[in-house]
């Protein structure tokens, strides 16, 4: 079995993002990961693969520098990457599924597609669908429980209000992992000298004939979310604490 | 005008408060309400006094098209044609986060999820990048502005519109790409986390599962849903649906209460968006203090229950 699993090169969630001009920020002063669910998905995949024989592949659509971030993914267990190069961080998904249906297709399609639930640095929660909807397969997001077998998958997500779907879909198809999936596991140093010496094929989206000229969605400014200074503490005893707290709840900012 | 779609979400066949504030999102535009999981007489008043000037019941070949996500996504896609909608927007629920990304890929035209504020004259939308440290605004050049709002972001505000009621059945069929097999009940009405108005969340401090009784007890009174941190759920206080963070849920309530949580950047990435946040620790010095608007130094044990009790 052939799995491909979408990697995202993404900063650090506990970084500071420090923007830089209108639409940039400075991400040469901060560390960059595995897109957190991408690692999800990495780890099903690198298990099915022990249990079951095959290969993983691991496929990322970035800059030059997620050669890095594609290591820790292939010391994980992967056995090896694609890396198609663009030179922004803020990609249209649309461009991105174009790009990863390419890459895969040049490589062999593979059986089984595992991505993330989105990425945490765009938020966009969209690539997958246009992925699966290019190649013409299913697709289940946020997924939390999952079993193939030679033909099939069922997967469990939830859907809302604690409510949890299970879903079955013929393969392949392309399954978007989140917490809950499995732990993803922590590489050991001989894992990660292997990892240096696996292949990452390097290509362009020329390379794949794709044309980046016009986007569906560009970024037109960047800027922090505003950070409350302080609070206000609210004294005296519990009576007159909680008194005041639904005082100030109901008349001045009219929560309640 | 150019008419502006919206996909009505509804529960127990009332149009949910969170669809309202989507449809504030499209005013000035024509609004055509989306039904699709209830009967459009039943929320005729509603959606009119929020602005809906047609309400359409949506069918694919007069069957419910609610339970295949693939069948919804391609009746949608024909709605927004037979309509002419220049605009499409619907709720950032776990739902409407899946159809929206399938009707976009469908359509193949840009989509934006989970908006915080939208410009649909100027194609323009504003959302969170990098977990709620930042926002970003984006140009959308599209035939059709895709787009779902994170649930009360925008503050519904009621405007007339003239409630006509009608059916459409779209000429489409499911792809038969996926099977829900089942559907597994959760706690019965217990109110979904991204879409309650008021949160009450407990942190490590709650001690004990059974601990969160209390904040069950006060968030009854308040209308709220009850909410954890990780390191609740991972000392197995609460159920992982419960989790508010980066790696949990993200929500947006006009309240948000946070009891014995000492305000790590992950719980906030989850949280940070929301109107007010008031904070009760015991430690004055905890780091939650700095980043929230009203706090209570004290034991959670002691000021919850006198909460619950004058609410
Ligand atoms: C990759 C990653 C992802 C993460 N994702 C998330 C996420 O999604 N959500 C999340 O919440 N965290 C997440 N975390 C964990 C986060 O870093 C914190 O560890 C976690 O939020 C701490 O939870 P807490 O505030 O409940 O516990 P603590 O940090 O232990 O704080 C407990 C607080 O309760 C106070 N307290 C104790 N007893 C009482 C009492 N009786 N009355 C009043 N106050 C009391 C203490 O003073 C303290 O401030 C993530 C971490 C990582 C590395
Ligand atoms: N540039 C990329 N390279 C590889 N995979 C990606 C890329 N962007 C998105 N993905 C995959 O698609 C998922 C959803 O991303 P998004 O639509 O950006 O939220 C991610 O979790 C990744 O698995």
């Amino acid at each position: 079995m052939k799995i491909c699993v979408c990697v995202k090169h993404v900063p650090d969630t506990a970084a500071t993002i420090k923007i830089d001009g209108e639409t940039g920020f400075k991400d040469s002063e901060i560390k960059f990961v595995v897109n957190p669910y991408d690692e999800y998905g990495v780890e099903e995949a690198v298990s099915l693969k022990e249990k079951n024989g095959g290969e993983v592949v691991i496929v990322t659509v970035g800059k030059a520098e997620a050669a890095a971030t594609i290591r820790s993914a292939l010391a994980m267990g992967a056995d090896r990457a694609i890396l198609v190069t663009t030179d922004s961080q803020f990609l249209d998904a649309s461009l991105t599924a174009k790009a990863l249906k390419a890459a895969m297709e040049k490589d062999g399609l593979p059986d089984l597609i595992f991505t993330g639930k989105g990425s945490v640095d765009t938020e966009s929660f969209q690539t997958q669908y246009r992925l699966a909807h290019s190649l013409g397969i299913p697709v289940v997001n946020e997924v939390s429980t999952l079993s193939v077998d030679g033909k099939k998958a069922v997967a469990e997500l939830e859907v809302g209000g604690g409510d949890k779907q299970v879903i079955e879909m013929g393969l392949p198809c392309v399954i978007g992992a989140t917490k809950g999936l499995n732990e993803p596991r922590y590489p050991k140093f001989p894992d990660i000298m292997k990892a240096k010496k696996k292949k990452i094929d390097e290509m362009t989206l020329s390379d794949l004939g794709i044309d980046a000229s016009a986007p569906g969605v560009t970024l037109e400014k960047l800027e922090p979310v505003p950070e409350r200074t302080g609070a206000k503490m609210i004294e005296g005893s519990v009576e007159e604490q909680v008194t005041e707290l639904i005082r100030i709840l109901k008349q001045d900012e009219k929560v309640l | 005008m150019a008419s502006t779609g919206i996909l009505i979400e509804t529960e127990n066949g009332a149009v949910k408060e969170t669809s309202l504030g989507v449809m504030t999102a499209a005013a000035g535009q024509e609004i055509i309400a989306l039904v699709v999981d209830a009967d459009p007489a039943g929320l005729k008043d509603k959606l009119a006094e929020y602005g809906a000037a047609k309400i359409v019941k949506l069918t694919a070949a007069d069957k419910d098209v609610s339970a295949s996500p693939d069948l919804a996504a391609h009746a949608l896609a024909a709605a927004v044609e037979k309509y002419g909608l220049t605009a499409l927007l619907g709720t950032a629920s776990s739902t409407g986060k899946d159809l929206f990304a399938r009707l976009a890929a469908i359509m193949d035209q840009p989509m934006v999820s989970d908006c915080v504020a939208l410009d649909i004259a100027a194609k323009t939308a504003k959302k969170s990048h990098f977990s709620g440290k930042t926002f970003a605004t984006l140009k959308v050049d599209a035939q059709v502005f895709l787009a779902t709002v994170r649930p009360n972001a925008i503050e519904a505000k009621a405007s007339a519109g003239a409630g006509e009621i009608e059916a459409f059945s779209a000429d489409v069929t499911d792809p038969g790409l996926l099977t829900i097999k089942e559907v597994k009940k959760g706690d019965a009405g217990k109110i979904d986390l991204t879409e309650a108005p008021v949160i009450i969340t407990g942190g490590r401090a709650i001690k004990a599962a059974e601990n969160y009784k209390m904040l069950e007890d006060c968030a009854a009174k308040m209308g709220a849903a009850v909410g954890a941190s990780r390191a609740a759920v991972d000392a197995g206080y609460a159920p992982h649906s419960m989790q508010v963070g980066q790696t949990g849920k993200t929500v947006s309530p006009r309240l948000y209460i946070a009891c014995g949580v000492s305000g790590a950047v992950q719980h906030f990435a989850g949280m940070k968006t929301s109107k007010v946040i008031v904070a009760i620790n015991e430690d004055k010095d905890a780091p939650i203090f700095a980043k929230c608007d009203y706090g209570i130094v004290g034991d959670i044990f002691d000021v919850v229950p006198v909460l619950t009790e004058k609410l």
